[in-house]
C-alpha cells in the first residue's frame, strides 16, 4: 500500500534528476569528466559540493578512466561513490569497468547514453552502455526523468546489498536535456530508505589486507591452512551476485513504492501485454515512443501491447517469458547493434525464448543511432510490415531490417 | 638525528620468502620506504615487478594495507584512496602510490599529471628498473640510450631517458626527490621528509635490475652506487623549490670528487653490449653537462 505523502513536483531535465538523486544519496566521493551531453550533471554536482549543500568531495579527474579508478579506490576505503559518463567516456573507462564489478564495488554511474564514432556524432543511441554489458555491472534504464531520478536512489540500496556497481543509463537529450514533471522526494524519506554503506573490507594498517591480488585460476591454501577461492571461483561468485540480484532488486523497488509511493516493484514496464497478439519490445525512453505507436496500432485493430525493458542486466530472463506467453509476434526496436549479428535486445529476447512452448516470430529493428529520429509512426509502419511478413514467413530472419535510408 | 644501520628500526613490513628475483633492488627499496612510514599507510601498486612481490591470493609479503590497481591508473587509485580517507574523516594515514617506470613515465603518466595538477595528498614512488621488467624486459621511457632489451633487441634504445623528476617539478609540487636502492638510507631520510609535507610528493628510486640489466645477482649495490658515482644518477631534493644535492651525490659535490667514466657502467651490464664509442662519448659529454648544471644549482640555491 502506497503511503499518501505531499508531492514536491519540480520541472527539470534528466541530468539534473541524476544529480539531485546523487545528493539525496548523500555521496561521499565523486569523480567525473566533462562529456557532451552528461556535462550539466557534473556541473550540478560540483555546483552542489561547492557551495556546501552537498558534503563531499568532489573530484575534477584528467580522464574517465581515472574517473573509475578514484571510485573504485575511494569505495574501497569505505566512501560511497558516484560518477557519470557518457560515449567515449564509458568506452574509455572499460578497463575500470570490469575492475569494479571484480572487486565488487558498489558504485552507482548514470550514463547518458550517446552514440560512438568514429564518426563524431552527440547524440543518442544505446550503442555505449550496450558495448559495456558484460563487464559485470547491473544496467537499469530509464523511460523518463523520474525513472532517473528514481532509479539512481535504488542503484545505491540495490548495489550495497549485493556488492555490484550499477549503470543508470538514460537517453541523451531525449531525457537528459528534456525538462519535464518530476517529484523530488524528501531528504528525510530517502535516509530512511538508504542504509549506510559497508564496505566488505576496510583497509586499515591495524589488520592489514592486501586487495585484487593475482589470483590463481585454482584454489589455493592461505597461511591458515584454510583453502580459498582460484579466479574462476571468484568469477562465478560475480555471476550468482547477478543472477540472483533480481529479488534484491524488486525489494528494493517494493520498498521504495512502500516509501515514496512509485511502483518499481517489477524488471521491466508492460503497456497492454496481458493478452496481446503482438508485442512491441523497446528500451529505455523508446518505450515510451512504442506505447504511442501501439496506441495507433490498437485504433487500427490491432491487438498490440509493449513490452519496456529496464533491467537489462541481469536480463529477467523467466519474467520476460511470462510476459510473452500470448503473443505470436514480437517486434524488437534496438537503438544499438552488435555487428554482424542483430540488436542486443532482440538476441536476448529470442535467447529467452528458446526452449519454451512459446513459438512467437520475432522481428528486429535498428532505429535511432546517432540521434536519428524515431516517429511513433515509423515503429507503427515498421509493425505493420512485420505482421505482414507472417504471411511468407514465421521464421526469423538472420538479421534486423534497419530504419533509415539504405 | 639522522638513522643509521643500528638506529634503524627492526620492525619490517616486507616478509622475507616474496617473490622477487634475488638481487632485487625494489624489495630493498620498499623496505626502506615502509619502515620510513612506520607501516601507516595504505598503498596502491599497478601493475609492475611489486604486483610479483605482493604475492597470489590468499598469501601477500607485505603486512600494510594495499590496493592493487590497473597500469594507467595509479594516480587516479591513490586520489580515490585519498579522497575516501578524507570523505570518511580517517586521519594519520599516509597514502602510498608504487609504480615502476613503465607504470609512470609511460601508461602511468596521465594520471600522476592530473592528480599533482590537483595537488592530491599522498607520496608517489617511482622504482626505476629502467624497462617493463615483469614482463621479461622490453624498452620504456626510462630505458638509457643504448641499451638492448626485449624491444630493442639489435640496436639498443636510440632515445634519451625521460626526465620523469624534472616533469613532476615542473607541475610545482611541493617535493620531488631523486634515490637509489643503493643508498636506502638516502631513500628513508627522504621518505620521513615527504611524510610531513602536505601534497603531492614524488620520489624516483633508482632500483637496478640483475636478470634485466645483465649483472650479477650480487652486483646490485654496487650497479647502483656506480650509477651515482659516474653522475647518471644523481642523488637531490626539491622542497619548496631549494634545490639540494643529498648523501653521495653531496658529498662527491663538496669534496670536487671527479665523476667516474661512464664506460665502467657500461662495461659491467651486458645491456650495453651493442652501445657504440660515439654512444658512450654522447652520453658521457650529457652526464657531465648535468652533473655542472645540478653544481650549479646546488651552490645557487
Amino acid at each position: 500500500m502506497a503511503v499518501p505523502r505531499k508531492s514536491n513536483i519540480q520541472i527539470i531535465d534528466g541530468n539534473q534528476a541524476a544529480a539531485i538523486a546523487a545528493k539525496l544519496s548523500r555521496v561521499q566521493v565523486i569523480a567525473a569528466y566533462p562529456i557532451t551531453p552528461q556535462t550539466p550533471l557534473t556541473e550540478q554536482l560540483s555546483l552542489f559540493v561547492e557551495d556546501g549543500e552537498l558534503k563531499a568531495e568532489y573530484v575534477a579527474v584528467e580522464s574517465e578512466h581515472s574517473a573509475m579508478a578514484v571510485c573504485t579506490s575511494a569505495s574501497l576505503v569505505g566512501a560511497r561513490t558516484f560518477t557519470a559518463t557518457s560515449s567515449h567516456g564509458l568506452a574509455y573507462m572499460h578497463e575500470m569497468l570490469h575492475w569494479a564489478a571484480g572487486a565488487r564495488l558498489p558504485i552507482v554511474m548514470a550514463c547518458v547514453n550517446r552514440a560512438i564514432g568514429a564518426p563524431w556524432n552527440v547524440l543518442n543511441d544505446q550503442q555505449d552502455s550496450i558495448s559495456q554489458r558484460d563487464t559485470g555491472w547491473i544496467q537499469i534504464y530509464c523511460r523518463n526523468n523520474q525513472e532517473v531520478m528514481d532509479s539512481v536512489i535504488q542503484a545505491y540500496r540495490i548495489a550495497e546489498q549485493v556488492y555490484v556497481p550499477v549503470m543508470i543509463c538514460y537517453d541523451g537529450y531525449i531525457l537528459s536535456h528534456t525538462e519535464m514533471p518530476v517529484d523530488v522526494p524528501d531528504q528525510e524519506d530517502v535516509d530512511k530508505y538508504l542504509l549506510p554503506y559497508k564496505p566488505h573490507t576496510i583497509l586499515d594498517p591495524a589488520n592489514p589486507k592486501n586487495y585484487n591480488l593475482v589470483t590463481l585460476a585454482n584454489p589455493r591454501v592461505g597461511v591458515d591452512g584454510k583453502l580459498c577461492h582460484g579466479y574462476m571461483e571468484l568469477r562465478y561468485l560475480l555471476q550468482e551476485a547477478l543472477q540472483d540480484c533480481p529479488k534484491t532488486i524488486i525489494e528494493a523497488g517494493d520498498e521504495f513504492n512502500r516509501v515514496f509511493g512509485r511502483d518499481y516493484s517489477r524488471l521491466f514496464w508492460e503497456d497492454r501485454n496481458e493478452d496481446a497478439e503482438i508485442t512491441i519490445v523497446a528500451m529505455g525512453s523508446l518505450a515510451m515512443e512504442a506505447i504511442v505507436a501501439a496506441d495507433m496500432l490498437r485504433e487500427q485493430g490491432f491487438n498490440v501491447g509493449v513490452l519496456g525493458l529496464r533491467v537489462f542486466r541481469p536480463f529477467p530472463k523467466a519474467d520476460v517469458v511470462r510476459a510473452l506467453r500470448k503473443s505470436k509476434l514480437i517486434v524488437v526496436f534496438d537503438k544499438n547493434i552488435s555487428y554482424g549479428s542483430e540488436g542486443a535486445t532482440c538476441s536476448e529476447i529470442k535467447s529467452a525464448l528458446y526452449g519454451t512452448y512459446i513459438n512467437a516470430a520475432v522481428r528486429n529493428f535498428i532505429v535511432g543511432l546517432g540521434g536519428r529520429d524515431v516517429k511513433a509512426r515509423e515503429l507503427v509502419e515498421a509493425t505493420k510490415r512485420a505482421i505482414a511478413s507472417l504471411k511468407e514467413t514465421v521464421i526469423n530472419p538472420d538479421y534486423p531490417e534497419w530504419i533509415c535510408r539504405i | 638525528m639522522k638513522a643509521n644501520a643500528v638506529t634503524l628500526t627492526d620492525k619490517e613490513w616486507i616478509l622475507p620468502g616474496n617473490r622477487t628475483c634475488p638481487g632485487c633492488a625494489l624489495s630493498l627499496a620498499y623496505r626502506h620506504i615502509l619502515k620510513a612510514l612506520e607501516g601507516q599507510c595504505i598503498v596502491t601498486v599497478p601493475a609492475s615487478c611489486a604486483t610479483v612481490l605482493h604475492g597470489m591470493y590468499p598469501i601477500t609479503a607485505v603486512n600494510v594495507p594495499c590496493v592493487n590497481t590497473p597500469f594507467a591508473s595509479t594516480g587516479a587509485s591513490a586520489t580515490g584512496l585519498v579522497a575516501g580517507l578524507k570523505a570518511l574523516g580517517r586521519k594519520g594515514l599516509t597514502v602510498l602510490a608504487f609504480a615502476g617506470d613503465g607504470g609512470t613515465h609511460d601508461i602511468g603518466i596521465q594520471s600522476l599529471s592530473g592528480a599533482a595538477e590537483r595537488q592530491m595528498d599522498f607520496i608517489y614512488v617511482c622504482y626505476d628498473n629502467e624497462g617493463y621488467m615483469n614482463t621479461g624486459n622490453q624498452r620504456s621511457g626510462s630505458t638509457p640510450l643504448g641499451a638492448v632489451s626485449g624491444t630493442t633487441p639489435l640496436l639498443g634504445k636510440q632515445q634519451y631517458q625521460k626526465d620523469m623528476t624534472a616533469i613532476m617539478e615542473a607541475h610545482g609540487v611541493p617535493y620531488v626527490a631523486t634515490c637509489s636502492a643503493s643508498y636506502p638510507l638516502d631513500l628513508y631520510e627522504k621518505v620521513k621528509k615527504a611524510r610531513t609535507i602536505e601534497g603531492t610528493r614524488f620520489i624516483h628510486v633508482h632500483t637496478p635490475c640483475p636478470p634485466g640489466w645483465l649483472f650479477p645477482f650480487s652486483d646490485t649495490i654496487k650497479i647502483g652506487e656506480l650509477a651515482v658515482e659516474t653522475g647518471l644518477v644523481i642523488l637531490y631534493e626539491i622542497e619548496d623549490n631549494i634545490f639540494r644535492l643529498t648523501s653521495a651525490s653531496e658529498s662527491m659535490a663538496s669534496k670536487g670528487t671527479p665523476l667516474r667514466p661512464l664506460r665502467e657502467y657500461f662495461l659491467q651490464q651486458g645491456r650495453f653490449k651493442t652501445i657504440t664509442e660515439e654512444q658512450i662519448d654522447e652520453l658521457q659529454e650529457w652526464v657531465n653537462t648535468r652533473w655542472k648544471q645540478c653544481l650549479h644549482r646546488a651552490t645557487h640555491a
